[in-house]
């Protein structure tokens, strides 16, 4: 390997039930102001979980399904991410829902839209590239196009010791959803149940925000997900219940 | 000094190679604020305390997103919101953009067994702090931290 790379310096906290993993490269790696960006973006996950959080009664967003509080009275980004998930809901035909067994939990629109909105603290350092990852979605940024790519590696669903996948990644988002490990989390909001036949989705995109709504859409739907995948143009990877995989390149649908 | 990770991979592999494409018109995470504009109830409906039979509809003002305007309404019934609807939301230009500029070649298809595997972070969907510890992204972290 190259010896010109600069050396990755690497941070990890635990926020929302998850590992928040930062990769740094560049002027800023290791020093005072990439610490401080890297706290600036844990202070936006923080602040998000306790927006958000289901599991926080008093969060807005639970006081918000309780009736306690009106959409006026929350910060207004429960709006925006309301919408977000109210628009994936209309693209995904009812596949995706901001609402399970008739609680309001967004949560499957804020873990991406809320790593992006941290990771713009990071896209601040100058001569800096990063690598953001809350729980396995991640976005990251390489400023020069002749340094090398980061190395996204995508997790077999089958068995989390290996991957099924290398995704060399300058500047953009990779975002998988899937079986959890404890068990499926993620349902149809059409029938309530776990989808069949796909053990996990990873869409690339640009946006963690759109990457991660539509990963975890095209799970939801099932055997239907490649399909619609592909009929959004979307560069994904796909992992069948029977270990097969499918590559959708993007753009030719 | 450790060598990042070295995997031997015994599952079929698929290599998605991303060039230095650019991400001119519509660039990931900038540090452009977000930010939807406060919410105002419309109409007569009046905040909701109190237990309905009807529903009441509760409107937000449009917000300037960086996919364009939003907009959306809540149905508040007996105190829980019954429905999230979107008046305006982006339509598919701004998206679509997005979207083909990641239309990516598939340049190579093989297997990476038994190839060294320098790996930077982890995308999977059973990355939760429970199993964390177990994770192939925890031995990155920690490979990776001094």
């Amino acid at each position: 390997m190259t010896a010109l790379v600069a050396p990755t310096v690497r941070h990890v906290q635990h926020v929302m039930g998850m590992p928040i993993s930062l990769a740094l490269r560049g002027r800023h790696a290791g020093g005072p102001r990439g610490d401080a960006a890297w706290a600036a973006a844990l202070a936006v996950l923080r602040g998000a979980d306790e927006v958000f959080s289901t599991y926080r009664p008093g969060s807005a967003i639970s006081r918000l399904d309780r009736g306690e509080l009106t959409l006026a009275g929350c910060p207004p980004e429960v709006a925006e991410v309301l919408a977000l998930g109210a628009a994936a809901r209309l693209d995904s035909d009812g596949a995706f829902d901001v609402r399970r067994d008739g609680r309001l939990d967004p949560s499957g629109v804020v873990k991406g839209w809320a790593t992006e909105r941290a990771a713009a603290h990071l896209a601040l350092l100058p001569e800096t590239d990063f690598c953001l990852s809350a729980g396995g979605d991640l976005t990251c940024r390489t400023l020069d196009p002749a340094d090398p790519p980061w190395r996204i590696g995508v997790e077999d669903p089958h068995d989390p010791t290996r991957l099924v996948a290398v995704v060399p990644v300058h500047t953009g988002a990779v975002a998988t959803s899937g079986t959890a490990r404890r068990g499926a989390h993620i349902t149809d909001a059409r029938t309530g149940r776990a989808p069949t036949g796909i053990a996990s989705v990873t869409v690339i995109d640009a946006s963690l925000t759109h990457a991660d709504i539509d990963a975890t859409a095209a799970f939801a739907r099932g055997p239907d997900a490649a399909r619609w995948l592909d009929a959004r143009g979307r560069t994904a990877l796909l992992v069948r219940t029977d270990g097969s995989t499918l590559l959708l390149s993007g753009g030719a649908g | 000094m450790k060598r990042i990770l070295t995997w031997a991979l015994s599952t079929v592999a698929i290599v998605v190679l991303l060039f230095g494409y650019k991400t001119s018109t519509s660039g990931p995470a900038q540090a452009t604020t977000v930010a939807a504009a406060p919410v105002d109830p419309s109409g007569t409906a009046a905040p909701t305390a109190t237990s309905t039979t009807t529903g009441e509809t509760f409107t937000g003002s449009v917000a300037q997103t960086r996919w364009g305007a939003v907009q959306v309404r809540i149905t508040v019934t007996d105190g829980r919101i019954t429905d999230v609807t979107v008046p305006r939301y982006p339509d598919g230009n701004g998206k679509d953009q997005q979207i083909n500029s990641y239309a990516l070649p598939i340049l190579t298809q093989d297997t990476l067994t038994n190839q060294n595997a320098d790996i930077d972070m982890i995308s999977g969907a059973t990355v939760t702090s429970d199993g964390y510890v177990e994770s192939l992204q925890s031995a990155l972290d920690q490979a990776g931290l001094a």
